[in-house]
């Protein structure tokens, strides 16, 4: 275990370093996420009131977008100077690079996050601050970093990847962008609480198994 | 260059073979003629829908197709895990093979979703879950393909193909119970399809029945006919491989 | 250090879909010895070095580093192997000390701080060590790349053209390098272009030809000789076709 976490702990801390000095990736996504209200904004012209009822989908779909474009990056660094090929020389497990990626991809989605909230609480009139909200954000992001990172590997080798990476990745999540949603507008007020706790556990699920699955199919698509 | 000789002594292995009957064929003669069976069942023995009318009919395709390509959607998983498991092109062979029939057979679901959404609830597109199902799963394999076709090198396309296609079959159940909650949240206005069949007429059923088992051999066969046609790939790849391996010129 | 070979391989056959690269290749590179290996372009020299480096599994044969089987007791032999590749590993955002010390890390080496310092300073990169990677020159770049390589201590150093991008004071500086480098018992392989380099450096030449090695006599002419009479008109050779590393 400790010859996992160790290693794990130290690539993570590597790619928060990185990103502290390059800033290339969250001030970037979230100049993105705060262009996307805007266009919202213009595209649906909501009247005074029916904003919050539109917000859960905004938000989600904002997210969303925003993720594929962090997750674009988080393979492109690795391979700048072949670092990856580096790290796959080296006796740290595949299992242990693909969560420490996956786990720094999940840091950045939260800080993407947590910036782009209050914004869109202010703009879309809804409260930023709630314990379900708070739930679905950390159960539907975790499931975007691990489809993210997987498939971000994968589609960094094949040909015109930056529409690879989207074109696999919101299929396979289309779950937890239904889920969160539905968790959101109990949460926003834009719906009702039917069911709460079966969308949390549907996130749930979602996580575990992709948790599992993830790691062990990453090893066949780093390997040549 | 024993090599050499060896593949120039091909040919007449396969002309030796000569015309037999191969289960491939078997399959195809079988699925042909219940195809035909069937065609015949829809149009003059099943009985026209009272309320539907005769776009009705295009249930007893639409039904079979879609579920067929769950099979070749499970399929393509079969073959995706053994081939990481194992490593043997037939199993890649298999989830390609089955990736592209299942495809087709899904487009042609929504299309055929379509032309019956339209009658029975008066609009070209709904957000029923069935249909929303496949909707998705559509995009999961189209994207499936695109995997295959924007890979490096082949070797990588069964790989990355394979990991496509497992991840996207885990998801299918996930998508499939998310869509159905999200619309109990909000109702659906319409009487869905499955309303209809609890109460489905015996002749209807009868019709229903042969048309799956129509559908599933023709699958099977279409699946099969495509790993043939990949396999004689493969031949002619390793035909090149040895030639070039002896030192030969290859000839392309 | 370990009995018998540093490195061994038997009948390694490595081929990108139809096209082989490697067929039925043999080696052994006993401890102590710096092997030089030679090969027109597209021979499969970076193919050979990736495939005792990890980085390529093999479709058959048997590749042992320090009598470790590549295949079997991976991550054992990877704590036994160096690269230094035609790209750094490094992270340009990163200065050298730093990519080392994470390197450090991951390979579990315990006096991090020293290690690393003595590393930088045996590639005469000590005064630059805290300069971004990507602020250095590519030679720079290069002397980051080998302190990277010999960090862990590994009993194979494994290069790919390490001679590209350096000037002359860092060809020197790497050849003695290489010589301590096997004067300590450890080994190494290296492929290169330069045949009076290759010679100079290495113990043992090896000319990398229609997807098998050969072992001429010593001489830069009987190099010379191999590398041009070779079976090196394999059909399709010179066609741009993917054969080395598989057009990465």
């Amino acid at each position: 275990m400790k010859d996992f976490l160790g290693p794990m702990a130290t690539m993570v801390w590597k790619d928060i370093v990185l990103e502290a000095r390059s800033r290339e990736l969250v001030v970037s996504v979230i100049v993105f996420g705060l262009l996307l209200v805007v266009v919202f904004n213009f595209a649906l012209r909501p009247a005074p009131g029916q904003a919050a009822a539109l917000a859960p989908g905004l938000l989600w779909v904002a997210f969303a977008f925003a993720a594929t474009l962090a997750m674009n990056r988080a393979f492109i660094r690795e391979q700048e100077a072949g670092a990856l090929e580096g790290l796959l020389v080296s006796p740290v497990s595949r299992d242990a690079i693909f969560l420490a990626k996956a786990a720094a991809s999940f840091i950045f989605m939260l800080l993407v996050e947590a910036a782009l909230l209050p914004a869109y609480g202010a703009m879309l009139e809804f409260s930023a601050l709630s314990w379900t909200l708070g739930a679905a954000i950390l159960l539907a992001t975790l499931g975007f970093a691990l489809i993210g990172t997987l498939f971000s590997a994968l589609a960094a080798q094949t040909r015109s990847r930056e529409i690879m990476l989207p074109v696999l990745f919101f299929p396979i999540i289309t779950p937890l962008i239904i889920a969160a949603v539905a968790v959101s507008g109990g949460a926003t007020g834009g719906g009702t609480f039917t069911g709460l706790g079966r969308w949390l556990l549907l996130m749930g699920v979602f996580d575990a198994l992709f948790l599992v699955i993830c790691p062990w199919v990453f090893s066949f698509v780093v390997e040549d | 260059m024993a090599d050499t000789e060896r593949i120039a002594r091909r040919p007449a292995a396969y002309a030796k073979a000569g015309w037999r009957l191969t289960p491939r064929m078997a399959v195809g003669a079988v699925a042909g003629v219940l195809l035909l069976v069937d065609l015949y069942l829809i149009f003059m023995v099943a009985p026209t829908d009272a309320n539907l009318g005769n776009v009705q009919r295009v249930f007893y395709l639409h039904v079979p197709i879609s579920l067929m390509s769950f099979l070749a959607f499970f399929l393509v998983f079969v073959g995706s895990l053994m081939y990481l498991i194992k490593r043997s092109g037939r199993w890649d062979s298999l989830a390609l093979s089955a990736g592209e029939v299942g495809v087709v057979f899904v487009s042609l679901a929504l299309i055929t979703g379509v032309i019956w959404a339209r009658p029975v609830w008066n609009v070209w597109w709904t957000w029923e879950p069935r249909l929303t199902t496949t909707l998705v799963l559509w995009l999961i394999y189209v994207g499936y393909l695109m995997v295959r076709a924007y890979a490096p090198n082949r070797a990588k396309a069964a790989v990355y193909s394979a990991v496509v296609g497992i991840i996207g079959f885990v998801d299918v159940p996930i998508v499939y119970y998310s869509v159905q909650w999200w619309r109990s949240i909000h109702p659906p206005q319409v009487v869905g399809p499955l309303a209809e069949s609890g109460s489905l007429d015996p002749t209807m059923y009868m019709v229903l029945l042969v048309s799956m088992l129509a559908f599933l051999f023709f699958t099977v066969w279409l699946v099969m006919e495509r790993m043939a046609a990949r396999a004689a790939e493969d031949e002619l790849g390793r035909i090149r491989f040895e030639l070039r391996r002896a030192g030969q010129p290859s000839g392309d | 250090m370990n009995a018998g070979y540093a490195i061994t391989v038997e009948g390694l056959e490595k081929s990108y879909r139809d096209w082989p690269v490697l067929w039925n290749l043999d080696l052994t590179v006993p401890w102590g010895e710096a092997l030089a290996l030679f090969g027109a372009n597209g021979a499969g020299k970076t193919t050979l070095l990736r495939i005792l480096s990890t980085s390529v599994r093999p479709d058959a044969g048997t590749v042992r580093i320090a009598g470790r089987d590549l295949l079997r007791q991976t991550a054992e032999a990877r704590r036994r192997i160096g690269v230094v590749g035609h790209r750094s590993f490094l992270y340009e955002d990163l200065t050298p000390r730093e990519n080392l010390t994470y390197y450090a890390r991951l390979y579990g080496i315990s006096d991090r701080e020293a290690r690393v310092t003595a590393a930088l300073e045996r590639v005469g990169l000590g005064s630059r060590a805290n300069h971004r990677v990507r602020a250095l020159s590519n030679g720079m770049q290069k002397r980051a790349a080998i302190a990277r390589a010999i960090l862990h201590r590994p009993g194979v150093l494994l290069l790919d053209e390490p001679e590209a991008g350096l000037d002359r004071d860092s060809r020197r500086m790497l050849g003695e390098l290489l010589a301590e480098w096997t004067a300590a018992g450890r080994s190494v392989a290296f492929t290169t272009h330069d045949i009076e380099l290759g010679l100079a450096w290495g113990h043992r030449a090896a000319v990398l030809t229609g997807g098998r090695l050969a072992f001429p006599g010593g001489g830069a002419t009987d190099i010379q000789q191999a590398l041009s009479s070779g079976p090196s008109t394999r059909p399709g050779e010179g066609e741009g076709r993917m054969s080395d590393g598989g057009g990465r």
